[in-house]
């Protein structure tokens, strides 16, 4: 087995772990899944990205501060390409990840029903401010007596909580 | 002053500058509402829908300048902020002034539903790009009806003032849904090519999403009338050279500027 080579993606992959989500800095970007693949090329690294989502407008920072790590940790040329499908889904986050997140006192995504997963027959669901169904327990103190109090948070992937046992506003990463 | 582009108008692209228009022109009308919404958190809605809207645009309008051909090519950016108004293919309904609140989530309800159902089928483009970019919208598309449609019911299902205001809405955007179905040519040539759905097909799943909506929020589905817009042929109303000019100024004034 040439360790050099294999040597050289395990140390990127290394690197990729400790480099942050620009927007929710808890969390590297291979926690939160963006980080698809490395390959090694003839001529330096490549970094598969997926983003999370269309408009998201930390794509191209997380594509300078990737590329701006490897480079720093002296693993030679790389360059970094946006894999669009499949598409990026709230599954992907690690456990470690959504641990990680409920710390930092975001409510991490429930696990996709396998409808919502395969993205068919999703019927509309009309809902008030109290989440009908799920429900999302509060990070702080684990109360599922919550309610929703903004469907759009401070970024594309949050939404806004408020826990009615301790009081505490939070936010809550969407699972899509 | 920059020049205009000559956009290759071929059935492809213009069916995938449909639907990025579209997206676009919406995006913009939505990003008006920043600092205007009634209340701080539909004010980050709005802009977060817009948001997800312009991803969405620069994908397609991307992908449309690769399918424009050699000698063409243009990039996002010189299809965004260089064509002619009769070079924009989006629908009537997204170029309308602002309008008040109701009027915004009834037109984001009907818009979403329609791009809904458009992504879920262009999943299964035969254009690999088309169907990527598709089955990353579709997620987005479901959440931003879920919330409009939400809020066609509470104000539907509101007070006087917001029920009057909700079928005033319904009522004149509703004079803008034929042509979201109207079949063409472009239409035609994109279903035989398997690049995406003749519009048509949507029609009625489109009627039967709206109409569990209105239920809900106990208004009744207006009469469809015989006026016809043209947004999807390049012939806009007369509010589109106004959006326009807000949108392409900077460009047009500073060639190639750049944050």
């Amino acid at each position: 087995m040439n360790t050099a080579i294999a040597s050289r993606v395990d140390a990127a992959w290394a690197v990729l772990h400790t480099v942050l989500d620009p927007e929710v800095p808890a969390v590297s970007v291979c926690d939160l899944g963006i980080v698809r693949e490395v390959i090694d090329h003839d001529d330096g690294l490549e970094i598969v990205l997926t983003p999370t989502y269309s408009g998201c407008p930390a794509t191209e920072a997380i594509e300078h501060d990737v590329l701006a790590a490897i480079e720093k940790a002296g693993l030679g040329r790389a360059r970094a390409t946006l894999r669009r499908a499949p598409a990026w889904s709230s599954d992907w986050i690690s456990e470690e990840g959504r641990a990680r997140l409920n710390a930092y006192g975001i409510a991490p995504p429930a696990h996709l029903t396998p409808e919502a997963a395969a993205g068919t027959a999703v019927p509309i669901r009309l809902f008030g401010r109290i989440a009908g169904g799920e429900r999302i327990a509060c990070p702080r103190c684990a109360s599922e007596r919550t309610e929703r109090l903004s469907a759009f948070g401070s970024t594309a992937c949050k939404a806004l909580y408020r826990c009615l046992a301790c009081r505490e506003p939070f936010e809550h990463f969407k699972p899509i | 002053m920059q020049a205009s582009i000559e956009l290759n108008r071929t059935p492809a692209v213009q069916y995938l500058l449909r639907i990025g228009d579209t997206c676009l022109v919406l995006a913009q009308r939505l990003g008006e509402w920043c600092g205007h919404a009634p209340v701080l958190e539909e004010d980050i809605a709005m802009a977060n829908i817009a948001l997800d809207l312009v991803g969405q645009a620069r994908a397609l309008l991307t992908h449309a300048g690769k399918l424009e051909g050699a000698g063409y090519e243009h990039d996002e950016d010189q299809l965004a902020y260089l064509r002619d108004e009769r070079d924009y293919f989006n629908l009537t309904l997204v170029e309308l002034p602002r309008g008040d609140f109701a009027f915004a989530v009834v037109r984001n309800t009907m818009v979403a539903t329609l791009l809904k159902l458009l992504w879920q089928r262009l999943a299964a483009s035969s254009d690999a790009e088309v169907a990527a970019i598709a089955g990353k919208a579709v997620k987005e598309a479901r959440y931003h009806q879920q919330h409009s449609g939400d809020w066609v019911v509470r104000l539907g299902d509101g007070t006087d003032e917001s029920r009057r205001r909700t079928e005033k809405a319904l009522k004149q955007l509703w004079l803008y849904m034929p042509e979201l179905f109207e079949s063409d040519a472009v239409d035609a040539q994109a279903s035989a090519s398997g690049l995406g759905p003749a519009w048509s097909e949507l029609r009625e799943p489109w009627l039967a999403e709206m109409q569990q909506v209105l239920d809900a929020a106990g208004l009744a589905m207006p009469q469809e009338t015989a006026f016809r817009s043209t947004g999807k042929q390049g012939v806009h109303s007369e509010h589109m050279g106004y959006i326009l000019a807000e949108m392409q100024h900077l460009q047009r004034s500073y060639p190639g500027g750049v944050w």
